[in-house]
């Protein structure tokens, strides 16, 4: 082994304004594309456990294409085969305005929400049937059931697996990278390329993303300990990565 | 849409891309059915590991299996295509950077699918396992590790899928999978639309493919489940 160790870089120059950059694009990306799947996730986990046959083949259709394919086939194709369909002031109007920002934005966020559908159709499939049929029965419409007992319920259950899935999404942005996004770890490639000091560049970016995941993660619990429905727990989510 | 460039790019897309026979030392499958089975393997080690009573064992196994699950798997292929060439000396082919990046980031994913399956063998099989007069290391190995790999079973093939869609990252450090390829006939045709169109069809086929044959098999496997 011969390499030198030099961790001076990361406070010297530039590094650490890049450093600073990466990790705010990161949580910027990060949570505009976390609304973007809760909102999804949500309406079409609803929607796959409604007895209403064609909203629940939509949905459906939608999770299951979405979800088999990989994240870094839907960035280059947000990025590079959508933006030729659109209207020429659109496209142009984006291409002036971070294009792989949106791109990466639409990837992470549709991508993400398919896989929070799952989560929150276990959660709302852990709900005993009866409360649905009780809600029902004193008048509420099949609309109302879903706004004011099951989601509220389901969402309550599911704090773990979605935990999981959130640090998931986060940990996924740095696919941005590949179209160009000027993420944490795109800054730390940046990092390397003009210091040659790879060691320390990677290290800065993992340790960064180690104390963001079990930041999230233990602020998680707490909201965990303080929401969690007693004797409830939600099954069968998805454990990927 | 002009389907004539998957017609005429189908032989590099697939036998090159998916599978990886060719020019290039690349293919979907040719890296990812190996790092299954290479990660399996290390899993194996890792969930006994952290189910171990030593907690000199116990603790680094955690550490090892908190820390590739929290970190992105992009960073792990970067770590590994610098920190190669620094312990070897020198630089190893994309195919070897790659696939150990995935043996050993994987294995902390699948270390947990084989301490689940430990941990769902029901406790009276380890006590009737101890009371025949087996040892603690014979009763693993003839009473409680053939159950506990009945129920990984669906949970190894959907980490399988995981896996192979994850491979598609490989393409960042020029490893030719099929994502790689398809940027290729990209340079040269230009027509993204189609051309990720396609490949995204192809992996929507394995993955979900896969995905149902996972389900069945959980069905059969238990069957008051689902």
């Amino acid at each position: 082994m011969s390499y030198t160790f030099n961790w001076s870089i990361l406070w010297t120059g530039q590094s650490g304004g890049w450093l600073l950059q990466g990790l705010f694009t990161t949580i910027e990306i990060s949570i505009l594309a976390w609304w973007i799947a809760v909102v999804l996730g949500i309406g079409s986990g609803a929607m796959r456990t409604v007895p209403v046959v064609p909203l629940r083949w939509a949905a459906a259709a939608y999770v299951e294409f979405f979800r088999n394919v990989p994240l870094l086939v839907w960035m280059f194709f947000w990025y590079f085969a959508v933006p030729p369909l659109l209207p020429d002031a659109v496209r142009e109007w984006l291409f002036d305005h971070g294009a792989e920002f949106w791109a990466a934005l639409c990837a992470l966020g549709v991508y993400h929400g398919a896989r929070f559908s799952e989560v929150i159709r276990a959660g709302i499939q852990a709900i005993p049937k009866t409360q649905f049929e009780a809600a029902v029965s004193t008048g509420l419409t099949v609309t109302q059931a879903y706004r004011l007992i099951i989601l509220p319920i389901a969402l309550r259950l599911i704090i773990p697996p979605a935990t999981n899935e959130s640090l998931n999404l986060l940990k996924n942005s740095s696919v941005a990278l590949t179209i160009g996004v000027a993420e944490l770890t795109f800054q730390t490639r940046q990092i390397e390329t003009y210091t040659a000091k790879a060691f320390e560049a990677l290290a800065s970016g993992t340790v960064i993303y180690l104390l963001l995941c079990l930041t999230i993660a233990a602020l998680m619990a707490q909201v965990e300990r303080r929401y969690a429905i007693p004797g409830m727990i939600a099954q069968g989510a998805v454990g990927e990565n | 849409m002009e389907l004539h460039v998957i017609a005429d790019n189908f032989a590099f897309l697939i036998l090159q891309g998916f599978f990886g026979f060719g020019s290039f030392a690349g293919g979907t499958l040719r890296l990812a059915a190996p790092a299954i089975v290479f990660g399996f393997i290390l899993g194996i080690f890792i969930g006994l590991g952290r189910l171990a009573r030593s907690r000199w064992i116990s603790v680094p196994m955690t550490i090892y299996v908190e820390f590739f699950r929290g970190v992105p798997l992009v960073m792990v292929i970067f770590w590994f295509w610098f920190i190669i060439p620094v312990l070897l000396g020198k630089s190893l082919p994309e195919y070897s950077v790659a696939l150990t990046a995935f043996v050993v980031f994987e294995a902390a994913y699948l270390g947990e699918i084989v301490r689940a399956g430990i941990q769902s063998v029901p406790r009276g099989q380890v006590e009737a396992a101890t009371a025949t007069g087996l040892t603690r290391a014979q009763a693993m190995r003839h009473v409680i590790l053939p159950q506990a790999f009945r129920n990984m079973i669906p949970a190894l093939v959907t980490q399988f899928i995981v896996l192979l869609k994850d491979t598609s990252l490989a393409s960042i450090i020029g490893y030719v999978d099929l994502t790689k390829a398809a940027q290729i006939v990209n340079n040269r045709e230009i027509r993204p639309f189609e051309l990720y169109l396609f490949i995204a069809v192809v992996y929507w086929a394995c993955s979900y493919g896969m995905s149902r044959y996972a389900r069945a098999l959980e069905r059969r496997l238990n069957p008051q489940a689902a």
